[in-house]
């Protein structure tokens, strides 16, 4: 009725000028820009570091040759900085490592998600937590003192070999991948399990020829990003690859051959050399092609999860 | 009904889920070769726990207890001997919501069949072929076999799953309220095939409504809260039940 006064719900209230209600709207206010500032310090800080990577490093980049600069030397004390044998250190190290831990990972992935009872589930879930959590630098201490000397009692010249980086790794980039992998395979809607089984299929059959293949790029995803994680790996593989700047000799017992990784390299010179020389600053041009690197496996990754997001919403996987 | 012996013979099962529900007690009950089955109640009555235990999809309910005996052909189910797998090929089940399978439309239909062994492409090529027909689809998708079976409409997806349990040729074809999301003509057409297919299979429904399983049943059942209220023929339990229960369900007093 037009001659009943407005009935007051509060709706209005925030425009009256009530202290408690200004004081409230400043507290809102500020936590507003309190988190809007801790979102973006993120992407703040990203460019900071690729900013000094690009400062301390153009150096190299201008002094030193191309050629030389990817050289197969690298014996900085007479002035050869060929980042080369570091490159293949580390992607050795980092092929090892995949192989041994994706077969590992998806079956892990598959156990748990697909085969095992509840019970065991509570008990291996948390501990593949614990895996994760465990310091490189005790990992790499493990390899050291156990990994090591078994590998030379099988024969090797050194215990510190890439195939002692590349277990060690591969322990270390399992959490990753399992974790990753069980979540795609527990995004395959359920459908498929029950549309499988109900047609005949054994629970193995329908792992194999339903369940994996729809979860094909999710698993791509947990690989690379486990190589992201091995690759970007320092202390532990510093501790165990043997340091030894030089490209191994291809044959059956490659993989018996000390090598040292691109992070190796940065972690155990940085200290040593004076800041502003040419080493130092070849130093930083290793770090720049390690982001670019990791970036660009991450990259991938994204795109390829983006995809997956996108043919999901269409329905057709 | 004579002194046929019953193709599935349900006797004083108890299912009680992981949780502590009970979802049936005390279900006794036979169905027997070539007819429409039809298990009709309100929802939560446990339809669908009993249409899983038949090809012990209820195996993937963890904890969960059954007690009691499913005979299939006089045989236990759950005897530890039972091949699961091959039972799940004889007595086949379509869900309420279409479920596809990753891949084309005669990947979907011939998985089961090359899952069974059979790799004969002109056995396979039959089968697809006859399987569609009988689920009255092979006309629409005759042209695009190779297609992606998600890309077929809701109707289409449900009648190809329906084929896709046919072309194992199984015993009992059991069908969970398979025209849930299906409009009016496809419905007609999914009933209407039921028809055929009843001169050669067993088949046990749960009906989307009441309606639709007085239209198809041969002989019905009512559950209510997982126990067995009444079963007996369709002319029967629909047009007199004997309980007053059944009776309210059907005229719409309640569910």
């Amino acid at each position: 009725m037009s001659g009943t006064p407005k009935q007051d719900f509060g709706l209005f209230s925030n425009v009256l000028p009530s202290t408690r209600l200004r004081w409230k709207g400043r507290v809102e206010f500020v936590i507003e820009y309190l988190i809007r500032f801790a979102g973006l310090s993120t992407i703040l800080i990203v460019g900071l570091i690729f900013y000094f990577l690009l400062r301390e490093g153009t150096a190299a980049f201008l002094d030193i040759p191309l050629r030389q600069l990817f050289g197969n030397r690298w014996y900085p004390i007479e002035d050869f900085f060929g980042i080369w044998p570091l490159i293949v250190g580390s992607i050795l190290v980092t092929i090892g490592a995949v192989i041994i831990a994706l077969p590992l990972g998806l079956t892990t992935a598959i156990y748990l998600g697909e085969f095992a009872p509840q019970w065991q589930r509570e008990i291996l879930k948390p501990l593949i937590e614990v895996l994760a959590g465990i310091p490189s630098i005790v990992l790499g201490f493990l390899g050291w003192v156990a990994l090591a000397p078994i590998i030379q009692q099988m024969g090797a010249p050194t215990g510190l070999t890439i195939f002692t980086g590349s277990l060690i790794l591969a322990y270390m980039s399992l959490p990753t991948i399992i974790s990753i992998s069980e979540d795609a395979l527990y995004a395959v809607p359920k459908g498929f399990r029950d549309g499988a089984l109900a047609i005949g299929a054994t629970q193995w059959q329908t792992t194999w020829r339903v369940i994996l293949p729809a979860a094909r790029s999710g698993l791509v995803i947990a690989v690379m990003l486990g190589i992201g994680r091995a690759i970007g790996e320092t202390m532990a593989v510093m501790m165990v690859t043997g340091n030894a700047a030089n490209i191994p000799v291809l044959g059956p017992d490659m993989i018996f051959q000390p090598v040292r990784t691109m992070t190796a390299t940065i972690a155990a010179e940085m200290g040593e050399v004076a800041q502003g020389s040419l080493h130092y600053s070849v130093l930083f041009w290793i770090g720049i092609v390690l982001f670019v690197i990791t970036f660009g496996i991450n990259s991938l990754a994204g795109r390829l999860m983006g995809t997956q997001a996108g043919r999901r919403r269409k329905g057709q996987l | 009904m004579s002194i046929t012996p019953a193709k599935i013979a349900i006797q004083d099962v108890y299912f009680t889920y992981g949780d502590g529900a009970e979802a049936l007690r005390d279900i006794s009950l036979d169905i027997y070769e070539k007819e429409i089955f039809v298990l009709f109640g309100p929802s939560r009555s446990g339809k669908t726990t009993l249409l899983r235990l038949l090809n012990r999809l209820s195996d993937l309910f963890e904890d969960a207890t059954v007690r009691g005996t499913i005979l299939f052909d006089g045989q236990d189910i759950f005897d530890y001997r039972v091949n699961v797998a091959g039972l799940r090929r004889r007595i086949s089940m379509v869900f309420a919501v279409p479920t596809p399978l990753p891949g084309s439309i005669r990947d979907n239909l011939t998985y089961g069949l090359r899952m069974a062994g059979i790799r004969n492409e002109r056995v396979l090529r039959e089968r697809v072929e006859r399987s569609l027909q009988q689920a009255a689809l092979w006309n629409e998708v005759k042209d695009r076999l190779d297609k992606s079976a998600f890309a077929l409409s809701g109707g289409q997806q449900q009648r190809l799953c329906l084929a896709r349990s046919l072309a194992l040729e199984p015993d009992v074809i059991v069908l969970d309220n398979p025209t849930s999301g299906l409009d009016p003509l496809s419905t007609e057409s999914v009933e209407e095939s039921l028809q055929d297919l009843k001169q050669r299979y067993t088949i046990i429904i749960v009906p989307h409504s009441v309606q639709q399983g007085s239209r198809i049943a041969d002989r019905a059942a009512f559950l209510l809260d997982g126990e067995l209220i009444e079963v007996g023929k369709a002319t029967q339990i629909f047009v007199e039940p004997q309980d007053q229960r059944t009776e309210d369900y059907i005229t719409g007093r309640f569910g």
